[in-house]
């Protein structure tokens, strides 16, 4: 099953009027501009609207989707998406106002940013918060700034060395790249923690910082949280929290309480904003509150006069790194994730934790005699198992994957964390029921059987969906970028 | 709770399933002392009291619906057909994930794809990545990608660009060595709108690894792109243009002068004002340049069967394979902005988006001639320009905008900002949303100060 | 087993060098080339490019990897294999031969002394399967 190229179904003919005639004089653009700077053609799709619906709706039901199954989707928490939030994110009040806009105009929307960012610190249990960053990388690439502005400040420009645990997540040695920050690898220990050893003889006097994801990739709280926070701490460094699993610790822990000095959140994961297949997201920062003042800048901030309240954006922040985006960060990603904290309230954001680490454990128990189980012990809100028996038989995880693909489920994330062998990372959130996770361990444990009774079928799904296993070495060795038809016709 | 299905029952069995006693024991890991924290948030609301709250908020925001809005600098008002938030409403492209799995992502895959080519079609570049966080975000990562591919660390920077853009590319490149140059011939810029392609010459060098220019630029005027785009060249220095997408409905795309990198903030596509964001970074390039790029990129392939299908490829540029030595961290982007910015581009075509650029130029010099002609007010700069320009006031910008919103309309952007010569400036913007009634109300008002 | 070439010799990073007068040719070995799986391209110097012993000097990728390319020796690249831009597939179907990546003019051919003979390679490469 496949769908023409809206370009394909472009006829030069076809026109739309969704523009006015104009109410102004119709004066010759040629009379106003300089001809050496106007555009000679212009190839765009011509489609009328009955056309462009049906085409992008089937393109949409080419799609898995949260809200046509269950999203195992480890590290990515994909969560369901309330229907209110998409209501009042498209509210005129918020969706139709511009950023420049007088504080006097737009004292709701400065509101809700500033007790997002309360919101935020109090549930990081950290001092302030900047709403700023678009993603979790971006997140990750201010609070590496900001720990280098910080010990710049400090007379010690020297830290420019970023330790991440051999676990972590790609965008964490990345990110330190382009703060300008050396990685050096910090191994794992057998319970799949940090190397308390291996952390002491690389803490030092030119380490910028720790980059820890807590829980980390594997699923699991580092039992020696306060010992590693101490031992950082104790080298001059700082304690680097990535936010991305906080769903497993809403309400149960306070980073700031383990020591953490900076963090990224996700709202696209934690705060059920809908990852919009592959954005927007938000990833807002907290500090602890000496790295506070180094925040990017504006902080939404409120001030008291004559007994009524007026919110208006704080730019006079001498030791801000400046700012990583334009404006204030992804607005209407805050407005959900700002509904959703309002919706739960505060028992209801434990509720969120303890549902999702109970869904994790109770599915790792289904599953770990079928899937080998690297980590044995009690997980977070995921859990890592490792493909290697079925590797054993000749069916590579990429193959239970696809298979899946068959029963109707998304595939866990696979590959990940890079030290287990054939991952399969699974993060069911609280938001599914008993029988969705029950089925889709039979459909695990399923394959499992097939991998030992049927292998080519494992190995030659999906067979279902509309486009079977795609060549993607050709796609590497000549990329085809975008569709070239318009120029090969007029060639012709 | 409304999202969490398990009811009491369910979590005794799952327990039970486990072999353990209690929800708590799952979270024995967690230092015994600093569990279960107090959490001083407000109590849970019902969808009903949420949504009185939050009209309540959205009621304390003047909007583009409820006043005049002649505010532009970086974020536009422009129309958006409603077939364009029923695409993007459904939920089958927005509550999906990044398309890791190809065959159950085809479509997100092949509405990428159809983006990169209809950035590609309008910004005459030979490749487009699937989108950045920002216009601001997509500009610092091009200055950063000419460094890499240079090997030279100077950028310089018209002084005519959105503040912000400089802003962010002054914290991007912080870490990196980097020098950047900017207010070269700033006097000139504030005279005549336009950045001087001859002081262009005389900053660019041998360690210039690229030249920014916005086009049109932050004052709304046309930039001498030809001469600067060779200046540029000529010291082996990429040329990185900052555009408008709409006004390439009009204006000469990138291409055909020779831009080494576009990038533009693609807001103005279909996505609404939201107050900054979430809005789209548009970044595309030369071909020569494509295994540079920083983000995701779809290609076209073909199944088992010969069908055509489409992947994320190119993929040992990314952070999930070459980790520290990645073209860029940037993982989750701006997708669902760019779905929406290719449903409006299909939507528009050729011819409507034609008339909207030409909407923007004949209103916006309706009105500049109309405020021009009301005695003490001016136009700063003579150069031609598309949907902005800057008007001199007989008062301060300030003044003039508290006076504007009296009657109920939204002045421009104070650039009293950007430097004290221009206290007495506002960069007006008027798009295909103003009507000739709105322009009329404007003068009339700037009249009466 | 992945073929281990007589007559050449090999980098702890999986580069073999071929010397002849005063030039060499290099490329990478059959292990590497299993390793990487299915090759997609190969960025490599100029001619006229100064390399430097055991400094990279390219860089080669599949479609879920990416590597650095370490020189063997010292010396001035003089000609650059242009088959592997459109076929990079010959990376992994003729790493010895049709595969190669760079001829280098030595800058030192003492250099080649420090490298590993066949024996030693082998033994490297079955200590890391």
């Amino acid at each position: 099953m496949t769908e023409p190229l809206i370009f394909e179904l472009s006829s030069p003919t076809r026109t739309t009027n969704y523009i006015d005639d104009g109410d102004v004089p119709a004066r010759d653009v040629a009379d106003l501009l300089p001809a050496d700077a106007l555009r000679e053609g212009l190839e765009l799709p011509e489609v009328t609207e009955p056309e462009l619906v049906r085409h992008f709706t089937r393109l949409s039901q080419f799609n898995y989707s949260v809200d046509t199954g269950f999203y195992p989707l480890g590290s990515c928490t994909m969560k369901y998406n309330p229907k209110v939030h998409e209501d009042v994110a498209s509210l005129d009040g918020l969706a139709r106002v511009h950023p420049l806009q007088p504080e006097a105009t737009v004292q709701g929307a400065l509101q809700l940013m500033f007790e997002l960012q309360e919101y935020l610190a109090e549930i990081s249990g950290l001092h302030a918060v900047s709403l700023q960053p678009a993603a979790g990388a971006h997140g990750e690439l201010t609070g590496v700034l900001m720990a280098r502005a910080y010990h710049r400040h400090r007379g010690e420009d020297q830290r420019r060395i970023v330790l991440v645990p051999d676990s972590a997540h790609g965008t964490n040695p990345a990110t330190a790249s382009m703060a300008g920050c050396r990685v050096v690898n910090v191994k794992s220990n057998a319970r799949g923690g940090v190397d308390l050893d291996d952390l002491r003889a690389l803490a030092g006097a030119e380490t910028a910082t720790l980059m820890l994801t807590i829980p980390n990739t594997l699923g699991l709280f580092d039992e020696n949280i306060l010992e590693i926070s101490d031992i950082v701490h104790h080298a001059g460094a700082l304690l680097y929290c990535d936010g991305a699993n906080m769903n497993a610790m809403l309400g149960q822990v306070k980073l700031g309480d383990l020591g953490c000095d900076i963090m990224h959140l996700n709202l696209h994961k934690t705060f059920s904003t809908p990852h919009g297949g592959g954005g927007p997201g938000a990833g807002p920062v907290a500090a602890a509150a000496p790295l506070a003042p180094f925040l990017p800048r504006p902080l939404a901030a409120s001030r008291s006069t004559t007994g009524t309240v007026a919110y208006y954006l704080d730019y006079d922040r001498p030791l801000s790194i400046g700012q990583v985006r334009s404006f204030y960060g992804n607005f209407g990603v805050m407005v959900r994730a700002y509904a959703y904290i309002r919706s739960l309230g505060p028992d209801g954001l434990r509720q969120v934790s303890e549902n999702a680490v109970l869904n994790a454990n109770y599915l790792m128990r289904r599953l770990k005699d079928v899937y080998d189980l690297p980590y044995d012990r009690g997980c977070m809100h995921e859990f890592v198992l490792s493909g290697r028996r079925q590797k054993a038989a000749g069916v590579r995880t990429l193959d239970i994957a696809k298979r899946l693909l068959d029963y109707g489920f998304h595939p866990p994330t696979i590959y990940f964390p890079l030290i287990v062998d054939e991952a399969l990372m699974i993060e069911p959130t609280e938001t599914e029921t008993r029988d969705t996770l029950d089925s889709f361990a039979r459909a695990l444990i399923e394959i499992a059987k097939e991998v030992v009774d049927k292998p080519e079928l494992v190995k030659t799904a999906p067979h279902s969906t509309p486009v079977g296993r795609l060549d993607e070495v050709t796609a590497a060795r000549h990329p085809i970028l975008r569709w070239s038809g318009a120029s090969e016709r007029r060639k012709g | 709770m409304r999202y969490i299905p398990n009811t009491d029952a369910d979590r005794a069995a799952m327990l039970e399933a486990i072999g353990t006693s209690s929800i708590d024991k799952l979270f024995a890991d967690i230092p015994a002392h600093l569990r279960r924290p107090s959490l001083n948030l407000p109590p849970a609301l019902s969808e009903m009291q949420l949504k009185r709250l939050m009209a309540e908020l959205a009621a304390r925001n003047t909007t583009t619906a409820s006043a005049a809005c002649f505010l532009g600098a970086g974020a536009y008002h422009h129309f958006v057909p409603s077939v364009v938030h029923h695409i993007t409403g459904r939920s089958e492209f927005y509550t999906s994930y990044t398309p890791y799995q190809a065959e159950a992502s085809q479509g997100t895959l092949q509405t990428i794809f159809e983006y990169q080519t209809a950035i590609c079609q309008l910004t005459g570049m030979d490749v487009a990545n699937a989108s950045m966080y920002d216009g601001a975000t997509a500009a610092a990562e091009a200055a950063i990608l000419a460094q890499g591919v240079t090997r030279r660390r100077k950028v310089v920077v018209s002084p005519a660009i959105q503040p912000d853009y400089l802003a962010v590319l002054k914290t991007y490149t912080a870490e990196l060595g980097s020098d950047i140059a900017t207010n070269w011939c700033l006097d000139d810029c504030l005279r005549e709108g336009q950045t001087d392609p001859v002081a262009a010459e005389a900053v660019l060098d041998q360690d210039t690894a690229c030249l920014l220019v916005q086009h049109p630029n932050f004052f709304g005027a046309l930039e001498p792109m030809d001469r600067l785009a060779a200046a540029a060249h000529r010291v082996g220095a990429l040329l990185v243009a900052i555009v408008d997408p709409i006004s390439l409905g009009l204006l000469k795309p990138p291409g055909a002068y020779d831009a080494d990198v576009a990038v533009a903030e693609g807001q103005p596509l279909g996505n609404s004002l939201a107050f900054g964001g979430p809005y789209l970074g548009i970044f595309a390039s030369k071909e020569s340049l494509v295994r540079h790029m920083p983000g995701r990129i779809v290609g076209q392939t073909t199944d088992g069967f010969g069908r055509r299908g489409f992947v994320l490829t190119l993929q040992a540029r990314e952070q999930h394979i070459r980790r520290e030595k990645a073209t860029s961290n940037i993982c989750t982007n701006e997708a669902l902005n760019a779905l929406a910015a290719l449903v409006y581009l299909s939507a528009m075509g050729k011819q409507g988006l034609h008339r909207v650029a030409e909407l923007c130029v004949q209103k916006s010099h309706h009105a500049a001639e109309r405020i021009a002609a009301l005695p003490g007010y001016s136009l700063a700069f003579a150069a031609p320009f598309f949907k902005e320009f800057v008007v001199r006031c007989p008062r301060s910008a300030a003044d003039v905008n508290a006076h504007l919103l009296k009657h109920n309309i939204v002045g421009g952007y104070d650039l009293a900002a950007i430097d004290a010569r221009l206290a007495d400036c506002m960069l007006l913007c008027v798009t295909e949303m103003n009507t000739r009634e709105e322009i009329d109300c404007l003068v009339e008002a700037l009249k009466s100060l | 087993m992945p073929e281990v070439r007589q007559q050449l010799k090999y980098t702890k990073e999986h580069e073999w060098v071929r010397p002849t007068d005063d030039t060499a040719v290099v490329g990478i070995s059959d292990y590497a080339q299993e390793q990487l799986g299915d090759v997609v391209f190969v960025e490599l110097p100029a001619g006229g490019t100064e390399v430097t012993q055991f400094e990279t000097f390219g860089t080669i990728e599949s479609v879920k990897a990416a590597s650095d390319l370490y020189s063997p020796v010292s010396g001035t690249v003089v000609e650059v294999n242009a088959a592997l831009k459109d076929r990079p597939e010959l990376l992994n179907q003729s790493p010895y031969d049709e595969g190669w990546l760079v001829k280098v003019k030595l800058k030192d051919r003492r250099e080649l002394d420090v490298l590993l003979s066949p024996t030693e390679y082998d033994t490297l490469i079955g200590s890391l399967e």
